[in-house]
């Protein structure tokens, strides 16, 4: 008999599909059984992901998204990393900025969308900032708390080498705090994922979360509006996917413990 | 004959490195607490020098202040006839574990030290100290797959590749087992014979002391004072059932305060 701790090769695919099965025939059967007009069943969905593929639009609502991600989350990684390493280094520097970037952390960036317009107005401008905003704080966060977390005889040893505090902070306090930034530079492009299709409901006409307000407001087809939500999900899914991949290149696998 | 020369040469000239008058103060919860007091040691170039005391004595204090990542309170430190004032590619400090950088290969270790190297040169240095401390095919390895055994002697290739003329080594066996601690003993002195560093060697293993070292210097428990300097007039290989062996031993335990039966 099989120990309950080692389910078998086909189990372990078996069991998710069986209850997302179960949860798509739950979902068909209430919809049929309410008598719904308003709420789609999972064929209607089906249809309207077919009916968005077949259109152009589709496509470039996804581009654009991930551009604005992109372009977002990148200057969250090319300003906070340095930023973080630079406080992390210096307490002084860090006290004197903690009590604010503990203040606006907890803001969320939604509430940010007036401001951003105010100084973007609408467009991509504004939503980029808004992502820029979201993904810098879980950055910055984890790299000051990386830095103060380096053991001192990595810094001993390379002070030992003869490094200048610029090459420290490059080869030594940097490679040593990478597997805690890569922690919270994966939650910031969560986070970047969640603003773009909020930023994207307000301040611009493109991206998927356009595309789920349009869908509701241009003749409420709400089969596009769950097929679209479906969409932004699987590519949620498939960015952290990939992000998890580089927790396994080997300059950073030994700060992942249940990494193998 | 060049090793004559050495000895003459060491004898006359001044020491590689002397601590004079050496005392180190910390300050525990705003109480002063001694932990090194009027050390005066002298250690000629290539000197094989253990230190060894009780456990919080302050041994690691004294290598610390000696390889300059602690200014001391009061006297000074001299390598070469210079203060030292702060740590120093001339001289490298081994750490008892976890000291080898886990983001970098053993040929990235090796070549940390070595930036300014031409390339040609830094793969030829790196190949070289791979093959000292016997990591021939982990050359591409990662630290988290190397033993404790293999991590410290990368470690001391780190140290030896960029050519200090002095190794501080704290404890660096301390974390090993009693099995692979002993062949990195002789490791050890094969490199050393090789390659004719000064070597400072922190240790609470009376075994250790004997079987390396020219001379044992002996610290009192806090605040640490030098009780004894035993010179190990033994020439290598040493027989360690030797009675010659089996008197030093005695002599040092007896140094530190222990009973002759447990």
């Amino acid at each position: 008999m099989n120990s309950l701790a080692h389910p078998r090769a086909w189990e372990r695919y078996f069991w998710p599909v069986v209850a997302g099965a179960l949860l798509l025939a739950l979902w068909h059967y209430s919809v049929v059984w309410t008598g719904t007009k308003v709420f789609p069943s999972p064929l209607n969905v089906e249809k309207g992901i077919a009916e968005l593929a077949s259109k152009h639009v589709l496509w470039a609502d996804i581009g654009d998204s991930l551009r604005r991600v992109a372009i977002g989350f990148g200057l969250a990684v090319v300003i906070g990393i340095p930023l973080g390493l630079w406080f992390g280094w210096n307490p002084a520097a860090n006290q004197t900025v903690n009590p604010v970037i503990q203040l606006l952390r907890p803001i969320s960036p939604i509430a940010w969308i007036p401001v951003a317009i105010i100084f973007f107005g609408v467009g991509d401008h504004a939503a980029i900032f808004l992502i820029f905003l979201g993904s810098l704080f879980p950055i910055l966060v984890a790299c000051v708390s990386g830095v103060s977390s380096v053991p001192p005889i990595f810094r001993d040893a390379g002070r030992n080498f003869g490094l200048s505090t610029r090459q420290l902070l490059a080869r030594v306090v940097f490679p040593a705090a990478l597997p805690q930034i890569l922690i919270g530079a994966r939650i910031a492009l969560g986070i970047a994922w969640l603003v773009v299709v909020a930023a994207e409901m307000i301040a611009v006409d493109s991206g998927l979360g356009y595309l789920v307000i349009d869908s509701r407001n241009s003749g409420k087809r709400y089969d596009l509006v769950v097929a679209a939500m479906l969409i932004i999900g699987i590519i949620g899914l498939a960015l952290d996917f990939c992000f998890r991949k580089l927790e396994r290149i080997k300059s950073v696998r030994w700060g992942f413990r249940n990494a193998s | 004959m060049v090793q004559t020369e050495a000895t003459i040469r060491g004898n006359n000239s001044a020491p590689k490195l002397r601590a004079e008058h050496l005392g180190v103060v910390f300050d525990r919860d705003g109480q002063a607490l001694p932990v090194l007091e009027d050390i005066n040691l002298d250690v000629e170039d290539s000197e094989f020098v253990c230190l060894v005391g009780p456990s919080g004595c302050g041994k690691s204090t004294l290598l610390n202040a000696m390889a300059g990542f602690l200014s001391p309170t009061s006297g000074s430190v001299r390598i070469d006839g210079e203060i030292v004032t702060g740590p120093d590619p001339r001289r490298i400090l081994v750490f008892q574990e976890r000291g080898v950088f886990p983001w970098l290969t053993v040929e990235g270790n090796i070549g940390f030290g070595l930036s300014k190297l031409t390339h040609a040169e830094r793969s030829q240095r790196i190949a070289h100290y791979v093959k000292t401390v016997r990591l021939e095919g982990f050359e591409n390895s990662y630290p988290s797959d190397l033993s404790g055994g293999m991590k410290q002697r990368l470690q001391v290739a780190r140290a030896l590749a960029v050519n200090p003329d002095i190794l501080f080594l704290d404890e660096p066996f301390g974390a090993l087992d009693s099995i692979t601690r002993v062949i990195m003993r002789g490791e050890l002195l094969r490199i050393w014979q090789t390659e004719r560093r000064t070597i400072i060697f922190v240790t609470h293993d009376i075994d250790e002391a004997v079987q390396l070292a020219d001379r044992v210097v002996v610290l009192s428990s806090r605040p640490a004072q030098i009780k004894e300097v035993l010179t190990i007039d033994m020439a290598h290989p040493r027989n360690i059932s030797s009675p010659r062996y089996l008197e030093l031993r005695d002599e040092l335990l007896k140094q530190i305060g222990l009973a002759y039966e447990i």
